[in-house]
């Protein structure tokens, strides 16, 4: 039996040829070096995300993502759920709050969830992966799998929003927040605690509908990242890593810069710290390939 | 009559009131007391996006500037980033009332048709809930092609050295456009949103007979 077990929301960026494809990849290497196990919750849905606002209302959106809590209870009884998305973390736990604070719209979405022939009796606790790697697993038992430290790779922890704020890791500030930080030196990389970018907007969904305004953001996150001296961005979150990454090249268009600057997940850091190779830390879905990584992904392991 | 003037005609003179009733979290846009650490701490702010900053839309709400409020542009260059909220010293859920305004707004006919992002935000919701997952290639085309044929190629072609990059990478599936990934009990999806639609409709309307 693994040692930690989770009912596992992967959420839809993260499926088969889908813009995070490569964050459930090396998510996958990486609980199979920490021993955790992720049950898929079956038929899941989409949490609606933030963006969905003008049509979801209230009761619809909660009704969306108590869904998979009544799913994940009925298939995956007394396991927590886990998301690896920052906006499928957040929607299903700002759900969660909603409903354990108001019986109406408890009933209520028990009422409609009757038209899918499920209930809830007890919603599920809603973590996000980082703070299980943080709370239930530790920074020690993660380092304990470095076999292959990043020596000598400056690496700018860029947290985002939504796994930070409104609820964010506990115990972690808003403006600060330290976690990515640690998790970088953790690889055996450089962190840069100073990156004074750290916690800023990538724009969110606006990267799609009001593209010039979110690149304005993007072109100031990966500028400090420059700044600090880093070689590459590391992120937990998969918007922030598709905004941050994909527009590099627009944003030279439009402001005449030379960006080219790799972005990760943590996920696949520690994946290659602990050993993996290129594939299995997913290095290939990078668009900005990080060459250093693939050149430390091919070294032998010193065991 | 349509949606507007009934809620026009029936909260006549007390937009706050009808904001109060109508607009998820809007019971608590009379608790802000305009210190405008929202509109500093809002990222899009610094690029002259918003018309109306948020305590400026909640000021106008309790001075009944009706029209002024429900068609602005300002809700809808919310990239839902929660700084507004961590920083309110009343703390009061700004993002949510944001969107609950521009939902509202979006509901009653008054939102402005061709803000992006308000197209772009009923076109996600349509997208997710039509086969419970998300098509992020359909997503993407839905939005170049908002304007029209000519405009949508233009897009597209814009896009086009980002999409081959994405396919090249394994994150884009040009399968997608033949259906892509999708839950298996859509009907069932489908029957218990009606269902919750139907239940936010009842309550909103009980509110206003109220």
């Amino acid at each position: 039996m693994a040692k930690h077990e989770y009912a596992f929301y992967p959420g839809c960026s993260s499926q088969k040829g889908a813009s995070a494809s490569n964050y459930l990849t090396s998510v996958e290497s990486m609980c199979k070096t920490l021993d955790v196990k992720l049950t898929e919750i079956p038929d899941w849905n989409c949490c609606g995300a933030s963006i969905g606002y003008a049509e979801a209302g209230e009761l619809p959106r909660h009704v969306l993502n108590a869904r998979n809590f009544a799913l994940s209870e009925k298939n995956l009884p007394g396991q927590e759920m886990v998301a690896t998305c920052a906006a499928c973390w957040l929607g299903a736990r700002e759900t969660r709050e909603r409903l354990t604070h108001s019986d109406t719209l408890m009933a209520d979405t028990r009422e409609a969830l009757k038209e899918a022939g499920l209930t809830i009796n007890e919603m599920p606790e809603i973590r996000h992966m980082v703070e299980v790697l943080i709370e239930d697993l530790g920074f020690e038992e993660m380092a304990r799998h470095v076999v292959r430290p990043l020596e000598g790779v400056k690496i700018a922890g860029y947290v985002g929003c939504q796994t930070n704020r409104p609820f964010g890791v506990a115990g972690e500030s808003f403006e600060n927040p330290a976690y990515l930080d640690k998790m970088v030196e953790m690889v055996g990389a450089e962190s840069i605690p100073e990156y004074d970018m750290k916690v800023t907007c990538c724009g969110g969904a606006l990267a799609f509908s009001e593209p010039e305004k979110a690149q304005a953001q993007i072109k100031d996150i990966v500028e400090s990242a420059y700044d600090h001296g880093a070689e590459m961005i590391v992120t937990p979150c998969p918007l922030c890593q598709a905004n941050v990454e994909i527009y590099q090249g627009q944003i030279n268009q439009r402001y005449g810069t030379k960006f080219n600057i790799p972005v990760m997940y943590y996920s696949q850091l520690m994946v290659v710290a602990y050993g993996g190779d290129a594939k299995a830390a997913a290095l290939n879905g990078q668009l900005i390939k990080a060459r250093r990584l693939e050149e430390i992904a091919a070294k032998p392991v010193k065991r | 009559m349509s949606a507007n003037t009934a809620v026009a005609d029936k909260y006549r003179n007390n937009f706050l009131k009808e904001i109060e009733e109508q607009v998820e979290m809007g019971d608590w846009v009379k608790m802000c007391m305009q210190c405008g650490v929202c509109s500093g701490s809002c990222p899009t702010n610094f690029q002259s996006a918003w018309e109306h900053p948020p305590q400026e839309l909640f000021m106008m709400i309790r001075a009944g500037k009706r029209e002024e409020v429900l068609t602005s542009t300002s809700m809808w260059n919310c990239t839902s980033c929660y700084n507004c909220i961590v920083r309110c010293p009343r703390k009061l859920p700004i993002t949510h009332i944001m969107h609950g305004i521009a939902e509202y707004a979006h509901r009653i006919g008054m939102a402005p048709k061709m803000q992006p992002t308000r197209f772009f935000s009923g076109l996600f919701w349509k997208n997710a809930t039509h086969t419970g997952r998300v098509n992020e290639l359909k997503l993407s085309m839905g939005l170049y092609f908002k304007d029209g044929f000519v405009q949508g190629i233009k897009n597209g072609m814009a896009m086009q050295s980002v999409a081959l990059g994405l396919v090249k990478a394994g994150r884009l599936n040009v399968m997608e456009l033949f259906g892509g990934h999708k839950c298996k009990d859509q009907k069932k999806i489908h029957a218990m949103l009606a269902k919750a639609y139907e239940i936010e409709r009842t309550r909103k309307a009980a509110k206003m007979a109220g």
